[in-house]
């Protein structure tokens, strides 16, 4: 677990953490990874480009962890500590609906990511379970012209 | 990678090996240029914040997901300590590189332009943060802490920061990696009641709900917040994007709570993190520190006190709103007010600096004109982050932008309009011009040095690190 910063759990911390926190290199992806009876979960991710790409995950695993591992292009600037909204992800329903509900510090990161759906969760608080199984997992895609068609100033 | 106060970020020249699996559709000319020995593109960042190195990831194509794996990658060389603008011209870069990313972002503030700003006792936020969280050029802030009442103008979350370090309890702060020097002033701090004001309404704050909530739940602090000021406003909001919505209910919500109904959900809050902040929930509930949002006032003045040696209070000019969202202007109405204080921080915004003639700058909009990241007028440059866009955003606003220009960049590369068959020096050729002008850069290795021995002082003491702050002691931890 990162160190507890309490002083920069807002504001700078997720460019303190960046900047500072990387003598630790990102650790493998949870619990699950130690657990070699952990039962396999498959899932598809659909990456940024719209190309799927099934991974054979285990209960447990993290999605952001997990999609990282298999090379695709899911960031997670914070480590998994809730300070960023870089893991955003669309979950496929019905998996969505049998998750336990986002908390309320999840609802208010990702009121800060772009391209916001009714199926976005952060990939850093989903983890794999048997109700996921055959979940499609899509990364936002952002056009070339984002910063031109009607992108909205982000507060600072 | 250190932040640009501590050590200046440099040029971070990256060499692209073209790879050896050649997709077949490839242009013919450029199936021919490829297959015959080409020397590598070489790129060169200049800034090592999340702008500076997510645009190298992106460009570099490996899914590496660490700013320190990017640093020691065979592909990326960090250099520190090299101002570019001084040491090294922009010029001078592009003769070394195939493309330059300029990605410095903005070290200085927006001025408030008013009488008084310059008394002592009166900050710029950026300086403020800059002291707390060890930037050398901000150690002699000295600021003092004795008065009362702090006045913040700005609704952002810069200013939303500085009143969390303000008032949160220094048993809190112990265990962060905030400067030792800066503990110790807070520890004299005599602030009771911090206020951040702003020109417009509770529609048009600034900062988000994230960094809100949490000073919403500060132990040992109250939120006053008027319920006069949200009038109407639940309405207002019901089919705002969700981001306003969500953040003005709270607010709302705040304003209408009992304050004993405040104290018990920070004490739940406090409980659940921990014994050291239900210990200072439970002594804030005798005397709570206090922190509010006052509303449509334009500072106009700030007045001196007697001997002229802080301010007393600043004079504000009421204000009433023209349009509506984001787009809604602040008018005079002609009443004013003046607001008590010992102390003013002015967060309205940071800017950025133009770094070199060679590269146009718009002074009006602090950015360096461009489009999707290509400099304008100038082939080969490039910009991300606040420099390109302007000093706002969160980490994500800023890694999509670095995207952005990193595309720009690959399709420069590959579409022919970077000529990347004229072999381009790199490293090799700025460090001679460095080497001649006595200037030694700081490698990624050195960097780690540095680090570790933060790390290691802070052990001692249960936090992170203990910043050093000042630069000849960091160059002396590397044999410089």
């Amino acid at each position: 677990m990162a160190a507890p910063m309490a002083a920069a759990a807002s504001g700078g911390s997720v460019t303190r953490r960046l900047l500072r926190g990387f003598s630790r290199s990102l650790s493998g992806g949870g619990a699950a990874a130690e657990q070699p009876e952990a039962a396999v979960v498959n899932v598809v991710f659909v990456d940024r480009k719209g190309r799927e790409v099934p991974v054979s995950g285990r209960v447990g695993d993290n999605v952001l962890h997990l999609a990282q591992r298999h090379g695709l292009e899911l960031e997670g600037a914070c480590e998994a500590s809730l300070a960023c909204s870089t893991c955003h992800v669309y979950i496929s329903e019905p998996h969505l609906s049998r998750l336990p509900a986002p908390d309320e510090r999840e609802e208010d990161l990702l009121d800060q990511a772009p391209l916001l759906r009714e199926n976005s969760r952060l990939g850093c608080q989903v983890h794999l379970g048997p109700a996921m199984e055959g979940a499609r997992i899509g990364l936002p895609r952002l056009s070339r012209n984002f910063y031109v068609d009607g992108h909205t100033p982000k507060p600072h | 990678m250190a932040g640009a106060g501590r050590l200046r970020a440099g040029p971070g020249p990256g060499r692209l090996p073209w790879p050896h699996a050649l997709p077949a559709a490839l242009p013919a000319a450029l199936r021919r240029w490829l297959s015959s020995p080409a020397p590598p593109p070489r790129v060169c960042v200049v800034g090592s914040g999340p702008a500076g190195f997510y645009t190298a990831q992106h460009i570099l194509k490996n899914v590496i997901h660490s700013f320190t794996q990017t640093a020691r990658s065979e592909r990326c060389a960090y250099y520190g300590n090299v101002t570019v603008g001084r040491d090294v011209t922009v010029p001078e870069l592009q003769r070394a590189y195939h493309a330059v990313v300029l990605s410095y972002g903005a070290e200085d503030n927006r001025v408030l332009g008013i009488p008084g700003e310059n008394l002592p006792g009166v900050y710029s936020a950026r300086a403020f943060v800059g002291w707390y969280n060890g930037l050398p050029e901000n150690q002699d802030l000295k600021p003092d802490l004795s008065c009362e009442t702090v006045l913040i103008l700005g609704h952002g979350n810069v200013a939303l920061d500085i009143a969390r370090i303000l008032l949160s309890p220094l048993q809190l702060l112990r265990k962060t990696d905030i400067t030792d020097s800066s503990l110790a002033a807070l520890a004299c701090s005599k602030v009771k009641r911090v206020w951040l004001v702003g020109r417009r309404g509770p529609l048009q704050v600034a900062f988000t709900i994230k960094e809100l909530r949490e000073m919403i739940n500060l132990p040992g602090t109250r939120a006053v917040l008027d319920p006069a000021d949200f009038t109407g406003l639940e309405s207002a909001v019901k089919d705002a994007p969700r981001p306003r919505k969500r953040l003005t209910e709270l607010m709302i919500k705040t304003a209408l709570e009992k304050p004993a109904e405040v104290q018990a959900a920070a004490a739940a809050g406090a409980a659940a993190a921990g014994a050291a902040a239900a210990g200072a929930a439970a002594a804030g509930a005798a005397a709570p520190r206090e922190w509010g949002l006052k509303f449509q006032r334009s500072p106009q003045e700030v007045l001196p006190s007697a001997d002229g040696r802080r301010p007393r209070g600043v004079r504000m000019a009421l204000t009433r709103l023209e349009g509506s969202g984001d787009s809604a202007r602040a008018v005079p109405t002609g009443d004013v007010e003046e607001l008590e204080c010992g102390l003013v921080l002015s967060s309205i915004g940071y800017r950025s600096l133009p770094l070199d003639p060679a590269v146009p700058f718009d002074s009006r909009r602090g950015v360096i004109p461009n489009s999707s990241g290509r400099v304008q007028g100038v082939p080969g440059l490039y910009c991300s982050g606040w420099v390109k866009r302007g000093p706002t955003g969160v980490i994500i606003t800023t890694m999509n932008d670095s995207f952005d220009t990193a595309q720009s960049v690959l399709e420069d590369l590959q579409g022919g309009v970077l000529d990347v068959s004229l072999s381009r020096e790199g490293f090799g050729l700025v460090e001679s011009i460095l080497h001649s002008r006595g200037v030694r850069p700081v490698s990624f290795s050195d960097w780690e040095k540095i680090d570790a021995a933060e790390v290691a002082r802070g052990k001692a003491a249960g936090k992170p690190r203990e910043k050093i702050v000042d630069p000849a002691e960091m160059l002396h931890i590397i044999g410089h």
